[in-house]
């Protein structure tokens, strides 16, 4: 609990960018869980009397060919879009962490059948792999194509945990775990884990956005099952009517945009990410320190630049005025030499 | 030559910006003459290492210069003074390291691992000197030799050197541009003392053959003693005493320095007590009011607890100390030695007193 609370005050702390990701991400989260309850209709009545009309107040976002309102399409399908999208980063994350992370501690002849897993995994053409695993498959619902997602998507998590695992498990304190009796596993999930949150998590992230992107692209090509609403399968529908040809933006636009807003705050995210796990990054300007200072010290330093020169900063604690009567001489001279 | 090589005035370092902000060096003057050893020993944290680095403008961010000057006055500056702290960065980078060369703390980490020593001798010459690839590679050999080792080891990488003949790489490589000032931050702390006397009377070889000025950061007085020529101790930020090896040896004129030197068993004379210094050092954001030293001072007086000492040369002697008890005349000698010796003098409660009322007098 504490430890949440303590998550929250780095949040307000974070840069802009990594805020207004997580806001985002939180108003998608908000519209997967009260979008289907507020959604005004039955995203698949189908009313051919209102057919293909653009926004008004009885459908705010428009209907589709055969009538139906768009906009409850786009609640009720963002559950099923986020939803699968954490699974399949879930499962991927999971998957390169078991991979990476064994590939690495272990090394040897484990490492090597581990990493031509990888490696394989990563050469496979990702869409084509999926559009036939998924056309084979035959319930098409949500959670195989998050497994099948996920299994496309693992491989490049667990190169980079693999090679970080690798660099850990030479470090001092690994070694000085292992002195101690500590067993393996115990060392990897208290020693070498923890000091690779910063790159799960942002492999976590990434996959999530891999697989929405992926989950999209399956569904608008129809190897999903299309009679569940998704922003996916809003765009195959959309393309199916020819939306674009007949000039009907009010129903690819908005899930187009959500994917696209969506897939958004996740980057902004990674970018935080890294800030919030890394404290070297973190903390230019003391803990504690105003927006202003923080303002301040982003324009002052520079990594690689001279030690900045700064004569208008004030000394943090008035200095008394030493007493003149003591000064016998000058505070620089070639005092050494007399 | 006339006056010294490099001069730093009035030098104020922070950490950070804002009420946060760690004030670690404030308001440092001294100076480096053209051939001179000087030695900066103090406890960590005392800003030794923050006011050398300070001044050759390589803290990396937090680190903030808000006063002061340092002004160097080189061979290639050719009479002209240079204000490293108004320098572009463009003309730091030619003073640094043919000018100014440091020999890092940790050899193991200054070295790059992937690299071997040949590489990092060239980068070097490669970077400030025109030299063609032959003259580079006799060079990194003349180099090599200079420190004592073999020239065969050129094509060794660090891990296949022992601690010792990295740290002489790293000695190798600061000279290779035969810069005037070579400042050395515990170049041989991570050493054992066989290894720490071998490589020091090197430096001071070295130092006597080229005659360049040695700025030796470290926190053994000992070491200082024996080898610098001048010896300025830091506390808290600032200096609080500085003098010849020589002075600071006989005739400590500061409560600290003397507290510092009897924390160490003389090699030489009769055998007496190791003191070590009670309590540690104050927060640098919140100093006491008085003499910063004066909650751990066995000599303190009344006034220390609310008057700062400044630091003020003792007439005529070229020395100086920040200590009210010492910084009258000269005569002061007799009553600081007294002091320092018998107890009774003290009050023992002074200590827990200060710390209270700390606060309520800062703010």
């Amino acid at each position: 609990m504490a430890r949440m609370a303590r998550l929250m005050a780095r949040m307000a702390r974070l840069p802009v960018t990594a805020r207004t990701g997580l806001v985002m991400l939180a108003g998608f989260a908000l519209l997967a869980i009260v979008g289907p309850v507020i959604a005004p209709d039955n995203p698949s009545t189908v009313d051919p009397a209102v057919a293909l009309q653009g926004p008004s107040a009885a459908h705010l976002l428009g209907t589709t060919q055969s009538g139906q309102d768009v906009l409850s399409q786009l609640l009720v399908g963002g559950r099923d879009t986020l939803l699968l999208g954490l699974a399949a980063g879930a499962i991927a994350t999971a998957l390169s962490v078991a991979v990476g992370v064994t590939a690495g501690f272990l090394a040897g002849i484990a490492d090597e059948f581990l990493s031509l897993l990888s490696n394989i995994f990563l050469v496979l053409p990702a869409l084509p792999l999926l559009i036939v695993v998924t056309g084979e498959l035959k319930d098409r619902g949500p959670l195989p194509t998050a497994v099948v997602i996920s299994i496309t998507g693992w491989a490049w998590g667990a190169r980079v945990l693999r090679a970080q695992t690798l660099s850990l498990r030479g470090r001092d304190y690994v070694l000085a775990a292992r002195e101690a009796g500590e067993r393996a596993w115990r060392i990897v999930a208290f020693e070498i884990i923890p000091n690779e949150v910063a790159i799960i998590a942002s492999s976590f992230v990434f996959t999530t956005l891999f697989a929405i992107l992926t989950y999209v692209a399956l569904a608008f090509i129809g190897l999903t099952d299309v009679s569940t609403w998704s922003w996916g399968s809003m765009l195959y529908w959309a393309q199916n009517g020819e939306a674009l040809q007949i000039g009907a933006w009010w129903w690819f636009i908005p899930p187009g945009l959500c994917v696209a807003l969506l897939g958004m705050s996740l980057a902004l995210i990674n970018f935080g990410l890294d800030e919030l796990s890394d404290p070297r990054l973190r903390g230019i300007a003391a803990p504690g320190a105003d927006r202003g200072d923080r303002r301040r010290a982003r324009r002052l330093w520079r990594p690689a630049a001279p030690t900045p020169v700064l004569y208008s900063v004030p000394p943090p604690d008035p200095e008394p005025a030493p007493e003149p009567a003591l000064e016998q001489a000058p505070q620089l001279t070639v005092g050494g030499q007399p | 030559m006339t006056g010294p090589l490099l001069s730093i005035e009035d030098l104020r370092v922070q950490y950070g910006i804002g009420a946060t902000a760690v004030p670690a060096v404030r308001g440092v003057s001294m100076h480096l003459n053209p051939g001179e050893i000087v030695g900066l020993a103090g406890e960590s944290g005392c800003g030794k290492s923050t006011l050398a680095y300070g001044a050759c403008r390589l803290l990396p961010p937090p680190g903030l210069i808000t006063g002061g000057q340092v002004i160097y006055r080189g061979r290639r500056a050719a009479g002209q003074a240079v204000d490293l702290l108004a320098a572009t960065p463009g003309q730091l980078r030619e003073l640094r390291w043919s000018e100014i060369s440091i020999v890092f703390q940790s050899a193991m980490h200054s070295l790059n691992p992937v690299l071997s020593v040949r590489a990092q001798l060239n980068d070097v010459l490669v970077a400030h000197t025109g030299l063609r690839r032959a003259a580079r590679e006799s060079r990194a050999r003349e180099l090599l030799d200079l420190v004592g080792i073999p020239a065969g080891r050129l094509a060794s990488y660090p891990h296949e050197l022992s601690g010792g003949m990295r740290q002489r790489v790293m000695i190798a490589m600061a000279l290779a541009l035969e810069p005037e000032v070579v400042i050395m931050d515990e170049p041989t702390t991570a050493l054992d003392v066989v290894v720490q006397r071998a490589i020091l009377e090197q430096v001071a070889a070295l130092q006597q053959e080229f005659g360049f000025a040695v700025l030796f950061i470290t926190h053994d007085l000992s070491l200082l003693l024996e080898m610098a020529d001048r010896i300025a101790i830091m506390y808290a930020g600032r200096i609080v005493e500085e003098a010849s090896a020589a002075a600071i040896r006989s005739s400590p004129a500061h409560p600290y320095t003397r507290a510092l030197l009897g924390s160490f068993p003389a090699l030489r004379g009769p055998q007496r007590e190791l003191a070590g210094i009670g309590g540690s050092p104050p927060d640098p954001r919140r100093l006491p009011p008085g003499c910063p030293f004066e909650p751990r001072c066995s000599a303190a007086i009344g006034r220390c607890q609310h008057e700062r000492p400044a630091l003020a040369y003792r007439s005529g002697s070229g020395r100086r100390a920040a200590c009210l008890l010492t910084s009258g005349p000269v005569t002061s000698g007799p009553v600081t030695s007294e002091a320092s010796t018998s107890e009774p003098v003290t009050t023992p409660p002074v200590t827990t007193p200060s710390l209270a009322t700390e606060p309520g007098s800062e703010r």
